[in-house]
């Protein structure tokens, strides 16, 4: 039997060192707890007066006397939103991801790397500026003025006045932010699949492509799904860039019909009001409120993501994960 | 002889005396100065409305007194509020003057102190029209507003103006009208949503006035940095902004901002916006405004009678707790001093509103703010008297 003598002292380190890690454990589940009931309760009037209504209605007024608030228009704005701005950056970051990793050349593999790790540093706002001044400019006259005249108002989904502040602009603003964090992610991903699994797929006379496709992408499933969660997960809570460009409508209006349409996401709405809304009034227990609902569905996106991703690494044993 | 010169003494005594009397009366002494050795940082917050001018008194105050240090956080005016019924700031920055549900919950006795003003403009953005002068009435705006009047070439609009240059250039014009408003809450649309509410019995029944109100048209941008960078960026758009915003910015073409002229309330003229059109407002609403520990939250200087009277103005307001004592970290000599800050806001620092575009208070105003000031107290003691 073999045993590990300790030096002297050493047991209060590992002691103190149980008590550290006991805390920082701690600290994260004491976080969650305190963030749920700080916004239950500070949303519970919000939720006696409007009852369910509050998830479907489509009022919103903060006018003293009239006050009346459904947070249905935020909900589809954000999912909206993300869904579009998801299905243009996952082929986008995947792209990237693979020729970083398969196809580059070696020389520049690092260089490129590093490029797209700088985009994911670029502070919101910058993108939000830019889009505002520069990139809505482009769309509105290469993109959305030729689908308009194109399509008409009959179209639903183009219809509207093209002025490049809505759900479309917003959306693809959003996409260009979320690849960085999703093909740098990926990227490492598929670099930590084993050359073995790749030598073995050539050997049997793959291509490039069936390389790929047999032996890294089943190898990285897990690891790429935890990816396009991360991605999401910044889809659904950026607030700058996207308040900048969405347009910022309220109440019925806001309810996404069509890509020219100004609408307004759940993180967008708390950044314009809350600074105004009276303390202890309705107006703030409402914000409040979309931070709860805005919450859960953060937390479901992970749940949803966990159940995922322990299905494929059950089928693929061994898989890496992210 | 000498009784001659006794009575004359005594009757120059009895003339003298009442005159010294009251022209003390007339010309108080201004609080004292704080002290050179006082050393104090005053804490405040609120309206991001009047924070240029804040700031610019800051520094200039702090000239004169190097000891007093003041820091105005812009954080807007609802959560200035918040801030002041907390009791974290000595006194808050609002835009709009507390409403009932405030006032429960603020110090007994609040004071508002309107210490500037602002007009508000419609400013548009219209290729065919490269200047200012659009000529439009509160019911027009209302129904832009609305979403009632869509097009630029509506009649309603087109009838209104005087220059028929501008008159041909909206009837060519065939592009809706794209409406921006403020997205966030703010005073700025407390202000031009309660002038609306008085000129259009329909826009009160359907939207009302609020820092943030349903908006029946348009699209928002954020604060009013952000209406005026939409506005100057998409052609066919109108939204509304400060005066000083609007002289702040220009096109993207290379000129001023335009804005648009507004008919005042005996509807006689349509006038533009500037220091004086926005002083005669307060002129012709002074008679009407209460005290300042008084109730403050329907006080408008919105749609002021008097022909020179431009209609959308408001004032914003310092709120100070009367009872300091109640504030954390307060002592005597502070207390003074804060007294002795306000004072000087209210009187020498007015000379530098109106560089920044603000209108300096009348007169009148500025006497409601003395009066209002010296009835700040410490542990029940007045600090400054005022008659």
């Amino acid at each position: 039997m073999m045993t590990i003598k300790m030096k002297k002292g050493s047991p209060h380190i590992d002691k103190i060192f149980k008590y550290i890690a006991i805390g920082a454990g701690t600290y994260v589940v004491a976080l969650v707890v305190m963030l749920v009931v700080n916004l239950s309760t500070g949303s519970v009037q919000v939720w006696q007066h409007e009852g369910i209504g509050f998830l479907t209605g489509s009022d919103w007024n903060s006018v003293e006397g009239r006050e009346s608030y459904g947070a249905f228009p935020y909900i589809m704005g954000t999912l909206v939103n993300a869904g579009i701005a998801m299905l243009i950056s996952v082929p986008l970051s995947f792209g990237i991801a693979m020729f970083l990793s398969e196809l580059s050349p070696k020389l520049l593999r690092t260089p490129l790397a590093m490029v797209v790790e700088l985009l994911a540093a670029v502070p919101s706002v910058i993108y939000g500026l830019w889009g505002l001044y520069v990139f809505r400019t482009y769309i509105q006259d290469w993109i959305e003025v030729p689908l308009h005249n194109l399509f008409g108002d009959q179209s639903i989904i183009f219809a509207g006045t093209p002025f490049g502040l809505d759900i479309l602009t917003a959306s693809i603003v959003l996409a260009i932010m979320i690849v960085p964090t999703i093909a740098s992610i990926s990227r490492e991903i598929m670099i930590a699949v084993p050359n073995s699994q790749r030598e073995a797929a050539y050997m049997l006379g793959a291509t490039k492509w069936e390389a790929f496709r047999l032996a890294v992408l089943p190898y990285s499933k897990s690891g790429l799904i935890g990816a396009v969660i991360l991605g999401l997960g910044r889809a659904v809570g950026e607030t700058m860039a996207v308040t900048m460009l969405i347009g910022n409508t309220t109440g019925a209006a806001a309810i996404p019909t069509s890509l020219f349409q100004p609408s307004q996401t759940m993180a967008s709405i708390m950044a314009n009001e809350f600074a105004e809304a009276s303390q202890g009034g309705l107006h703030l227990a409402a914000l409040v409120g979309i931070g709860l609902i805005l919450f859960i569905i953060a937390f479901l996106i992970n749940v949803i993501a966990h159940f995922l991703v322990a299905k494929v690494v059950k089928s693929h044993e061994g898989a890496v994960l992210a | 002889m000498t009784k001659k010169i006794f009575l004359g003494l005594a009757l120059m005594l009895i003339l003298l005396v009442p005159t010294t009397v009251l022209s003390a009366h007339a010309e108080s002494a201004p609080p004292a100065e704080p002290d050179a050795k006082d050393k104090y940082n005053f804490n405040a917050g609120g309206a991001t409305f009047p924070f240029p001018l804040i700031d610019k008194w800051r520094v200039e105050y702090n000239k004169n007194y190097p000891g007093i240090t003041l820091n105005y956080q812009a954080v807007g005016s609802g959560a200035g509020i918040k801030l002041f019924t907390t009791k974290k700031v000595e006194f808050a920055g609002s835009d709009a003057p507390l409403q009932a549900a405030d006032i429960k919950k603020a110090p007994a006795g609040t004071l508002h102190i309107p210490e500037t003003m602002g007009a508000i403009v419609v400013t548009y953005n219209l290729p065919g029209v490269q200047t200012n002068g659009l000529l439009l009435t509160g019911d027009v705006i209302a129904k832009i507003f609305l979403g009632q009047i869509i097009y630029w070439h509506d009649p309603a609009i087109v009838h209104l103006q005087k220059d028929p240059s501008i008159a041909q250039a909206l009837k060519q014009d065939r592009n809706k009208i794209i409406v921006v408003h403020r997205s966030d809450g703010s005073g700025t649309t407390f202000a031009f949503t309660s002038y609306l509410s008085q000129v259009s019995s329909d826009w009160n029944g359907k939207v009302g006035k609020g820092t943030s109100v349903p908006w029946q048209a348009g699209m928002g941008g954020s604060g009013n940095a952000g209406v005026a960078a939409i506005v100057k960026k998409v052609p066919e758009s109108l939204g509304y902004v400060e005066l000083a915003y609007a002289k702040g910015n220009k096109m993207a073409s290379g000129i001023p901002m335009t804005y648009a002229f507004v008919q005042n309330h005996d509807k006689t003229a349509f006038l533009d916006a500037t220091v004086a059109t926005t002083a005669a407002a307060a002129k012709g609403a002074i008679s009407s405004l209460p005290a300042a520990d008084g109730v403050w939250s329907n006080v408008s200087i919105n749609d002021a009678p008097g022909p020179n009277a431009y209609p959308i103005a408001t004032f914003t307001y310092l709120l100070v707790n009367p009872n300091l004592e109640q504030l954390k970290g307060m002592d005597k000599q502070k207390a003074q001093d804060l007294v002795h800050m306000l004072y000087w806001f209210v009187t020498d620092g007015q000379k530098y509103s109106e560089k920044l575009s603000y209108v300096p208070l009348p007169s009148a105003v500025q006497e409601l703010d003395k009066k209002g000031i010296s009835q700040i107290k410490f542990n029940g003691q007045q600090l400054w008297s005022y008659p």
